[in-house]
């Protein structure tokens, strides 16, 4: 069998794209001292809300947009109960996933078998949400690394306390990156729906949003370890289905765990590596996970 | 404006009272969905909470309660110790497909003997399946540090994998005319889990989550172990002080709630679901989440919740066949119940006072 490398390169890059959109939203909001264990939900969300109006519209950039606006909404109630009422982001996070996968199950039903309107090409037959997604992770880099809003931000994720003392507003900050996070992981579930299966089925995101949330941590929270990490993902989807294709003697089902034990071996490596490692560096951010509650 | 106070200790009337609120809460949102798509929101609502109990055809559908809630209480029981400590098993959906594997293996390889062991086997088996699934994350957590609620999710994908390979694959029944899935072994009676009393939906894995409830309570307020998982998850640092081993009590609670999540799947595939298919899992390890939390991770309020999650269950398929609601109302319903307590839940943490200007 020939495998022509730069064809699956341009199929590694499809497969990383969802992974991608959703990943660099997380880690915006992993980075703000947030996590949203939603990622999931959100996409899901994005997947149907992008494919309905994909397919009401007949324009896929449209369809994006929908999908973008559905994950800022999922994502606004997680939002609220973890800034607002201080709940857990654990659990809301679990919540907002299976909220999401449960109500795109109910409003999905009219869309299964219906097929999506064509996608977008652009310059060297890769589309143009492929570009995209590239380009954001050297602005997602430079916002953060560069410009002031973006200290802000890591400083309120590093130590809220202190970010808080010093008169930056934490929750608005927070808000944001929420925001951030649920339309860049609507996008990418509406990749996958409408650029990858072209059609709606349910729950189809398949555990992306939480292989996008263990690439966050490979990534330890740099956005060039997310593309990084997408690709390796996308690498390894691409030559698992190009291995069913060639009739490799193992089954199916078998070979389709590649993508979920690659996300294990490699959250089990790099986790390794931050606790027996010399560099200090890539720890996670300080006050990740931590409710905000100002007492004055 | 209004600001949060924080409480020194939760009060009891709150922490029974926000799961009630959260419940009714649910139902008004729900109503207004309804309404919404174009239900009548009284009979829908009513459908699904009262009718399985009290309505017309209610001797059918009262014993598919104690067969819905068996499962949902043995996981969440599990499960309610880890989150105790801040340990989280959120893969136990996994746990329990392959301790019914693991348990309907033992069944289908002494297939077609006939002795008394084979079931006490098959339980063992299924224990031990669930116990070293959740060993995994356990394992991988306490050498490398490995985040439990990554490696645990991911291996339910793998796990649903495998579930698939065996139903078209080792497990695949050989009398079954080529269809996937493995033969039924409410048909092998040596390997059956029955409904025990007739028209009670009672069978072994009922009594076993009865069993484990209590054990639950024991453990949780009058053992040493329960003393640590609670100090644990309140103070980590303190209880580091207090001779608490944190990576003990990682396997521990996770190899603990994957025996119980392997348990509830192998009674689920000798019993109610019979056989091994591609999708066995149906989710009961994940509304099992929302029964830890809606019973306040108490075995009382497990109890509770475990029957009301497998209310809604029984009343979401009624509302579906009467009503023609969708099948994911359910889903919906448990994902808003969820959303609510957590919300609510600012109640009993906090004191909302009037700002002073």
């Amino acid at each position: 069998m020939m495998i022509d490398p730069i064809a699956v390169f341009v199929l590694l890059l499809g497969a990383a794209t969802p992974i991608l959109f959703a990943a660099l939203g997380e880690l915006v909001v992993e980075r703000a001292g947030v996590l949203n264990l939603g990622v999931e939900g959100m996409m899901i969300g994005g997947a149907l809300a992008g494919f309905a109006a994909a397919h009401a519209t007949g324009s896929p950039a449209l369809g994006f947009v929908a999908a973008a606006f559905a994950g800022v909404a999922l994502s606004m109630i997680f939002a609220f109960l973890s800034l607002y009422l201080l709940s857990n982001q654990v659990a809301t996070g679990l919540a907002l996933t299976l909220f999401g996968l449960g109500l795109t199950a109910m409003f999905g039903k009219p869309y299964e078998g219906v097929k999506a309107p064509a996608m977008m090409a652009g310059p060297l037959g890769l589309n143009l949400m492929i570009w995209l997604g590239l380009a954001m992770v050297p602005v997602v880099w430079w916002a953060l690394t560069r410009t002031r809003p973006g200290l802000i931000l890591r400083a309120v994720g590093e130590n809220h306390d202190a970010a808080h003392a010093l008169g930056y507003p934490v929750r608005r900050v927070r808000l944001g990156a929420i925001a951030f996070g649920g339309a860049m992981a609507g996008m990418g579930g509406a990749y996958i729906s409408i650029a990858t299966v072209l059609q709606w089925t349910e729950g189809m995101t398949a555990g992306a949003g939480w292989i996008a949330l263990a690439i966050v941590v490979f990534a330890q929270w740099n956005p060039w370890g997310v593309l990084a990490g997408a690709w390796l993902f996308g690498g390894v989807t691409v030559l698992q289905l190009r291995l069913q294709a060639a009739g490799v003697a193992v089954p199916v089902q078998l070979l389709s765990m590649a993508p979920y034990l690659a996300t294990i071996l490699v959250l089990v490596l790099i986790s390794a590596r931050q606790k027996f490692g010399r560099s200090a560096g890539g720890a996670a951010p300080g006050s990740l996970g931590r409710p905000f509650h100002a007492l004055r | 404006m209004f600001r949060l106070e924080p409480r020194a200790s939760a009060p009891l009337l709150w922490q029974v009272a926000t799961p009630v609120l959260a419940v009714i809460a649910t139902m008004i949102a729900g109503g207004i969905l309804f309404a919404a798509l174009g239900f009548d929101p009284v009979a829908a609502i009513r459908t699904i909470f009262w009718d399985p109990l009290f309505g017309p055809a209610a001797s059918y559908s009262r014993p598919q309660l104690l067969v819905k809630a068996g499962p949902l209480i043995l996981i969440a029981c599990g499960l309610a110790l880890g989150f105790r400590a801040g340990i989280w098993n959120i893969g136990a959906e996994g746990q329990y497909i392959i301790g019914a594997i693991c348990g309907a293996a033992v069944a289908l390889a002494a297939y077609p003997a006939d002795a008394f062991w084979i079931f006490p086997a098959m339980i063992l088996a299924g224990a031990l399946g669930g116990w070293a699934w959740g060993m995994i994350p356990a394992v991988l957590r306490n050498w490398f540090g490995a985040s439990e609620i990554l490696v645990s999710l991911m291996l339910v994908y793998v796990a649903q994998k495998i579930a698939a390979w065996m139903a078209f694959g080792p497990m695949k029944n050989p009398e079954g005319f080529n269809f996937p899935g493995s033969r039924n072994l409410q048909q092998y009676e040596p390997a059956s889990n029955p409904e025990l009393i007739a028209g009670t939906g009672l069978h072994w894995g009922v009594i076993v989550a009865g069993i484990a409830l209590l054990v639950t309570w024991f453990v949780m307020s009058r053992h040493v172990l329960g003393f640590h998982i609670r100090t644990a998850g309140a103070a980590p640092r303190a209880a580091r002080f207090a001779g608490v081993r944190p990576e003990r009590l990682v396997a521990l609670c996770l190899g603990v709630s994957g025996a119980l999540a392997g348990l509830a799947g192998l009674f689920e595939v000798a019993g109610p679901a019979g056989q091994i298919t591609e999708s066995f899992g149906s989710g009961y390890g994940f509304t099992a989440i929302i029964v830890a939390f809606l019973g306040r991770l108490h075995p009382l309020g497990i109890l509770l919740a475990g029957l009301l999650m497998a209310l809604t269950y029984i009343g979401g398929e009624l509302a579906q066949l009467m009503l023609q609601l969708p099948a994911a109302t359910v889903q919906v319903f448990q994902g808003m119940l969820l959303f609510f307590l957590l919300g609510f839940d600012v109640l009993t943490r906090y004191r909302i006072r009037r700002r002073h200007a």
